[in-house]
């Protein structure tokens, strides 16, 4: 298990070697001059010569890119130009919404992809299952920020249901030690706070969730008709066991492996939608501060936000493969 | 009557003359949802392609008069889908955006499998470069397609052509994967041993064997990958990458400037949007329906 999981570690070195490559030519290739690219057009020549001295634009490549590499390992992403922060605040400020949001949105979609694909395979042909597929293919078919602001009509503005931007109301007093609104509320003991956070948080993440939630349930759907027909099940009828519990010890548990691979294939794209969905709600996250950063021609936001996210997601993405190695001890031991 | 004799008599009734495409179409047509798919994608087409014919007004015709008592009139006999802001009319504004879209998905289609078709089948069949190609397969499928996409469209500039680019780009290493493993299980088939033992060159034995038996995943792949191509060039357009000039009738830039006007005017939101999920459901359904026709194995399944 040691050796398999260095061996995963070891292959994040290539990736993030690459990612660090491409994201560095990706600022060199901005139009006009990096200096200027940093600095916004209207940049005077004084600065413009300042900034190359600084970023030492006149040097090799290699050495640049081993200047930029070594201002990475220092956690240094560079600074915004439209807030002169340094890029590393803002994303500790702001990820922790992104992550709610994230969170909350995988939460709806395995809370109701697992079960509508499980009872979709059992009445297989049927009129659920039909329904199932449906909703699916809407799901797949829908843009994530449309079906945003129909949530947001229907919920926010006819029905007045539910806020409609935001993470939290301005008449709430809360205390943020964590910046993560719904536990903030709970460490606190403030339990309007908590409401008014959890408020916040229904729409956005039922709009980011619906395909995730389409692509979860058509797995686990497709993987329990496979596990169904497997010699086991059929035994563990034959010998006459109960139907519920073939269902949920043979069937449900081993139709699990696939749908747990997909979920770790959502984070990219959570992460991703998230800049959709968190622009409908003005929800203040990473997706809304990219968002802003292209409006404003911000790159070096631009550039620490994407690096950022993809590195999460490698991350992430790797942790996923590893615990597969826990989960299936084929894939473990085959030692690949 | 012996086994051999039922099984040559059954065999020609149940395969149809032509091989794996003919049965192919055969299955497609006897699937409703591929028809329902291929229906909504030749209207879609039809409507892209005599814009001029079928929209009653210009998509740029300002008319300050309508929205003169606020924003904006509903729908109405005059304007079936109402007016937009500057009181243009959105029913001709919608069917123009098929033209955009259908130009998106197209182009950046194109540009993803032909950069994907190339470099996967270099891949899976010389085997030289592979690892190199793959590496940097990797590292691209690492990043979120639309985040990557982003990142393409700002570096460019937003614009239509930065959208094509940007989106055909992040399809390339998702094309050149599939190529590539769909190259590798072909290549150890007999008959390409027997091409190549005849004396065929390597560059035929690719083009005229292999390729015609590694394309189908590709095809199915890439029908899909129109769908896709249309939802996040949407997304694009909605973040201000999109076309610039604010007139442009593009369904992903309209549905931003719909926003503002959500209180007042949601159907400005409403038909764009129906008009993305109706025309992505089409190309899905149609998606599908190739890879069960091309697949029978998979029948009813994901």
């Amino acid at each position: 298990m040691l050796r398999f999981t260095v061996r995963r570690l070891l292959l994040l070195v290539p990736i993030l070697i690459g990612l660090s490559l491409l994201v560095f030519v990706w600022i060199r290739a901005l139009p006009g001059t990096p200096a200027e690219a940093l600095l916004g057009e209207r940049a005077d020549e004084q600065s413009i010569a300042e900034i190359r001295e600084q970023l030492g634009l006149d040097d090799p490549f290699y050495i640049q890119y081993w200047r930029y590499v070594q201002t990475l390992a220092e956690g240094d992403l560079g600074t915004s130009i439209i807030s002169r922060r340094p890029i590393t605040d803002e994303i500790k400020e702001r990820f922790p919404a992104t992550i709610e949001l994230a969170l909350a949105a995988g939460f709806f979609a395995l809370l109701f992809g697992v079960p509508l694909g499980f009872f979709a395979a059992k009445r297989y042909g049927g009129l659920f299952d039909n329904a199932s597929l449906f909703l699916s293919l809407i799901g797949v078919s829908i843009p994530i920020f449309f079906l945003a602001i129909i949530l947001k009509w229907v919920f926010a503005v006819r029905l007045g249901w539910l806020p409609s931007i935001g993470r939290q109301d301005v008449y709430i007093d809360a205390e943020h030690p964590t910046n993560f609104y719904v536990l903030d509320g709970i460490i606190t003991r403030n339990w309007d706070a908590t409401w008014d956070a959890i408020k916040h948080l229904i729409l956005p993440a039922i709009a980011l969730g619906s395909i995730p939630l389409a692509l979860i349930s058509r797995i686990t759907r497709a993987s329990v008709l496979d596990v169904q027909n497997e010699d086991y099940v059929r035994t563990a009828r034959a010998k006459g066991l109960p139907a519920h519990l073939v269902d949920g010890r043979h069937i449900f548990r081993n139709a699990l492996l696939p749908v747990t691979t997909v979920i770790g294939l959502q984070i990219g794209l959570l992460l991703s939608g998230a800049i959709l969905t968190e622009t409908v709600f003005a929800f203040p996250g990473i997706g809304t501060w990219i968002q802003a950063s292209i409006e404003n021609r911000d790159y070096p936001v631009l550039q620490g936000g994407i690096l950022f996210i993809a590195v999460i997601v490698v991350v992430v993405n790797l942790m996923v493969d590893i615990s597969y190695g826990f989960l299936n001890p084929r894939i473990r031991l085959s030692g690949r | 009557m012996g086994v051999i004799e039922i099984e040559a008599q059954q065999v020609p009734l149940q395969t149809t003359p032509g091989g794996l495409w003919n049965e192919a179409l055969y299955r497609l047509v006897r699937n409703p949802g591929a028809i329902v798919g291929a229906v909504i994608v030749t209207a879609f087409v039809v409507v892209a392609l005599f814009a001029p014919l079928l929209a009653p007004y210009s998509p740029t015709d300002v008319n300050l008069d309508l929205v003169a008592n606020g924003c904006c009139p509903g729908p109405s006999w005059a304007h079936p889908m109402g007016v937009d802001d500057l009181g243009r009319d959105e029913l001709s504004r919608v069917i123009y955006g098929a033209r955009y879209s259908l130009l998106i998905g197209i182009v950046s289609v194109t540009v993803g499998l032909t950069a994907g078709l190339l470099l996967g089948s270099v891949a899976g069949y010389f085997g030289r470069v592979d690892n190199l190609i793959m590496r940097v397969v990797d590292i691209m499928l690492a990043i979120p397609g639309f985040l990557m996409a982003i990142g393409i469209a700002a570096l460019m500039g937003p614009g239509l052509l930065s959208v094509m680019i940007a989106i055909g780009i992040v399809n390339i290493p998702i094309f050149t994967r599939l190529m590539r493993g769909s190259i590798l299980a072909q290549k150890e088939n007999d008959y390409v041993l027997a091409a190549r033992a005849v004396g065929v060159p390597n560059r035929k034995v690719l083009a005229n064997h292999i390729l015609p038996n590694a394309i189908s995943p590709v095809i199915v792949a890439g029908t899909l990958a129109l769908a896709t191509a249309i939802i996040d060039a949407a997304g694009l357009g909605f973040l201000g990458l999109g076309p610039q000039e604010p007139s442009t009738p593009e369904w992903g830039t309209m549905l931003t400037d719909a926003v503002r006007y959500l209180q007042t005017a949601p159907f400005l939101a409403f038909f764009p949007g129906l008009a993305i999920v109706i025309v992505v459901m089409g190309f899905n359904l149609i998606g599908d329906g190739l890879r069960e026709a091309l697949d029978p194995k998979l029948r009813g399944r994901a």
